[in-house]
């Protein structure tokens, strides 16, 4: 079974974000595999693990990517391709830099995170599928794959629903789907000898979308403690809410 | 590295200035070494969440945490790729040894069994010891640990009063005797045990459990470290095959000497990461805590304590790297699979003082960070419930095991006077040529280079040294073993010595790397405050060795001038290193 994992690079979720001059900078930051796409390249290996093949995982970005397909390499994907970044990417480029290169080969099956939790668009892997012609199933909670199709539990607004699809799929994970393993040290050991291929897309496409600013969101929350009987402190809850806060 | 080898030596610290390049630094470590850190603080993390119920049941709670380090391959670090380990180097395992230790006192468990439990055999094991053991205790299977404390005999290891004698078929060594507070005795299943062969010869042996007549007491009620197991191992007419006797009859105390080398640097590397957890607690505590309407974090007094803190730490990990490299160099070709057992000793015993100042610099160092963090918490610190409580109490042994503190201090200069004596070390030419050196001192110039004063200040600390050392022993000669309070002062130098060249060559380094973020400016505050110590150990210590008299007052206004300098604003600085730490919540460099 040919299983392909999309993976981006995303700031630790503990990192403190600092917007300078209209970019986010990252010099200090630990990068990391999106958790997500971590549940991605779980599910890709238990299926390996399962049924055999191989596991190739791929991102676009620069050089500092190669941090996060070494830790997936670590964790136990034979294969790690980076496609670089082409300039101005937003997510309609990243995803046909991705189907690009991916498009050369047969997958049985593409996974990838539902969404990312940097800029959390939760598209690439959508417009993957569409550029591919591939069915995809979004927010994976069970996967279930055999006789050329696949049975995927999908968190559906907090309720579940259960799809069959036809392989070759996408499908992307949900929180829950299962619990990454971390490396091994054999496994980074191992992970050490191999080469990350490199890949320049040869017609990138424009991106659709301008940024047009990057500011830090401003937290107003302020805390008022009522005191007082619960009856008391209804009545001033009534109040406040209808005060100050106009909202009833 | 075939020509650092060569030029560097145990103490020679103190009589050549350092190269940059030759100095380790954290800053050097591959993304394979990163990576296996970042392995060993995801499984600690797991392993902290589980401290209660560790707490609960040792034995069954640790055994499966043990299983799953070794399927991750964290127990395999240091042992031999022949032996079912994966042949790794000292860095490795500091980084590694740092993270553990967010695992609580689990950490002292996982680092009894890969330190003093398993290297023993590592380093003096023959080959068919290691093929029997090495694989079990890589994988976790089994668990060791290490039997050389009695209730009679701690610091001096020596006066051990377990025996041993030989069956009279000669095809066991029967031992007798109790060993007290052994780390681990509660689960493990192999023990390395010292006893006198005929109650003479220190001798090393593998003792496993299920051996008749190996029992183990009730754990011990503890201050602290409450994860680990702690438990007495009697040994009642053990029958212990004599292919069990681990390196040679008689000679029980190289292993024991070198074992503990390695477990002070990495006692070092240890408090390196413990202290930054601490550094994270105490700045995400300080910046919730408010009090007289704001958060506590925006006092500069708090600031100021976040700012040592993290100096103070930054001297740890930059020492424990440093000594991590020189190991590296000297037991990087060393032959594992089939030692020489005197060539084994010799290489591990390289580096003795600096393995000595890891450990007592890294446990006093943490217990500076541990206390404010404490402090910072106020009232809550005190309070079990609190973090920093269990790490405070937890923190108070590392000053006591691996050989107290004072042994260690003991044991700088006593090493030094025994490579010099040996002519390892060229000390008294040093001494001799300080003396026309003394007569032409020349005041501070700036030679443009960044660093400079604080590399004028390990210069002339290296002098005062020198100076102190060679007056007392021309003074007291063999009888300035009794010295021990000059001894411990010379020793509280050549401490801040190697800290102040550790954390000013990995500066530099940063520096030439373009990458040089606090470091020059925590090297700026450290340098001085550590040059204002030496300077009280300097005028504590020349009154006790010169009579009162003009010599004194000669040598005395001669320390004066070798520690003039011009004090610079350490206060701005600590104000800059505090607002990282702040933003960060956590270390910085």
């Amino acid at each position: 079974m040919e299983i392909l994992v999309l993976l981006k690079q995303t700031f630790d979720t503990e990192a403190k974000i600092t917007v300078k001059d209209g970019h986010v900078v990252d010099d200090d930051v630990t990068l990391v595999i999106n958790p997500y796409d971590e549940y991605a390249v779980e599910e890709a290996l238990k299926l390996r693990e399962a049924q055999g093949g191989a596991v190739t995982v791929v991102s676009v970005g620069t050089d500092r990517v190669e941090e996060a397909l070494r830790r997936a390499l670590a964790m136990g994907a034979d294969e790690a391709v980076l496609v670089e970044a082409p300039a101005g990417a937003d997510e309609l480029t990243v995803a046909h830099a991705l189907a690009e290169w991916a498009s050369a080969k047969q997958w049985d099956i593409v996974l990838a995170g539902n969404v990312s939790v940097d800029s959390g668009a939760g598209q690439v892997a959508l417009r993957f599928a569409e550029v591919l012609g591939l069915p995809h199933v979004a927010a994976a909670l069970k996967l279930e794959v055999g006789d050329g199709k696949a049975v995927v539990h999908r968190d559906a607004e907090g309720d579940t629903e259960v799809l069959e699809v036809t392989l070759p799929t996408l499908v992307t994970a949900q929180q829950g789907l299962n619990e990454p393993r971390y490396p091994s040290v054999p496994g980074i050991m191992k992970a050490k000898r191999k080469t990350i291929a490199r890949v320049t897309p040869a017609a990138p496409v424009a991106a659709a979308t301008v940024v047009q600013s990057v500011f830090q969101a401003q937290q107003n929350r302020r805390n008022t403690m009522i005191k007082g009987s619960p009856a008391e402190q209804a009545q001033q809850l009534v109040q406040l809410l209808r005060g100050e806060a106009k909202v009833v | 590295m075939a020509d650092v080898k060569a030029k560097i030596k145990g103490g020679s610290f103190l009589l050549q200035t350092a190269n940059p390049a030759d100095v380790f630094t954290p800053e050097d470590m591959t993304e394979e070494q990163r990576m296996i850190g970042q392995t060993s603080k995801d499984y600690a993390k797991k392993v902290h969440g589980k401290l209660k119920e560790i707490e609960a049941n040792k034995p069954a709670v640790s055994r499966p945490l043990m299983k799953e380090a070794g399927d991750l391959g964290l127990l395999a670090l240091e042992i031999p790729e022949e032996f079912g380990g994966l042949g790794l180097d000292k860095v490795t395992a500091t980084v590694s040894s740092e993270e553990f230790t967010r695992g609580g006192s689990f950490a002292v468990t996982l680092m009894a069994h890969t330190g003093i439990g398993t290297l023993p055999i590592v380093y003096f094991g023959t080959k068919e010891q290691k093929a029997k053991y090495l694989p079990k205790l890589a994988s976790g299977e089994w668990v060791a640990a290490y039997a050389l404390t009695e209730p009679g005999s701690g610091s001096d290891a020596l006066g051990a009063r377990t025996t041993a004698r030989l069956s009279d078929d000669g095809k066991y060594w029967i031992l007798n005797g109790s060993k007290q507070w052994i780390t681990n005795s509660g689960f493990a299943d192999v023990f390395v045990v010292y006893a006198k062969i005929d109650g003479e010869k220190f001798t090393a042996f593998i003792v496993e459990r299920g051996y008749e007549g190996v029992s183990v007491g009730p754990e011990e009620d503890k201050m602290g470290l409450h994860a680990s197991s702690t438990a007495t191992l009697i040994l009642e007419d053990v029958k212990v095959p004599v292919e069990n006797l681990l390196g040679e009859p008689g000679r029980g105390h190289v292993i024991a000497f070198n074992i503990l080398n390695i477990g002070r640097w990495k006692l070092g590397a240890a408090t390196s990461g413990s202290s930054k957890y601490m550094i994270e607690v105490a700045a995400q505590y300080a910046k919730t805590r408010a009090q007289f309407g704001k958060p506590i974090a925006s006092f500069r007094a708090i600031q100021q304590k976040l700012a040592d803190m993290n100096i103070r730490t930054f001297v740890t990990e930059s020492v424990a790297y440093r000594t991590a490299g020189l190991l590296d160099v000297v037991l990087g070709d060393l032959d594992l699979v089939n030692t020489d057992i005197k060539e084994a000793g010799k290489r591990i015993e390289e580096f003795a003082v600096e393995c000595s100042i890891n450990k007592v610099f890294g446990s006093e160092a943490f217990d500076f960070v541990v206390d404010e963090a404490v402090q910072i918490h106020g009232g809550y610190g005190y309070m079990n419930e609190y973090e920093v409580a269990t790490a405070y109490v937890d923190s108070r042994i590392n000053r006591i095991f691996e050989g107290t503190n004072e042994i260690n201090r003991l044991l700088i200069p006593g090493t030094l006077v025994r490579r010099t004596m040996k002519g390892e070390l060229p000390l008294m030419p040093a001494m001799m040529a300080l003396q026309d050196e003394l007569t032409s001192l020349t005041p501070f110039e700036d030679d443009g280079e960044p660093l400079a004063q604080e590399r004028y200040m390990i210069d002339r600390a290296k002098k005062v040294f020198l100076m102190l050392a060679g007056l007392g022993v021309q003074k007291y000669q063999l009888a300035l073993e009794h010295e021990q309070e000059l001894l411990l002062g010379v020793a509280d130098i050549a401490i801040e010595i190697f800290a102040m060249e550790s954390i000013v060559a990995r500066a530099q380094k940063a520096l030439a790397a373009g990458k040089p973020g606090l470091k020059p400016e925590m090297a700026t505050v450290y340098c001085q405050e550590a040059f204002e110590r030496i300077g009280m150990f300097a005028r504590n210590i020349m009154p006790a060795i010169e009579e009162e008299g003009d010599t004194l007052r000669t040598q005395l206004s001669i320390i004066k001038r070798l520690l003039r300098y011009t004090p610079v604003n350490v206060v701005a600085l600590k104000r800059k290193v505090a607002e990282k730490v702040l933003d960060k919540e956590g270390y910085v460099l």
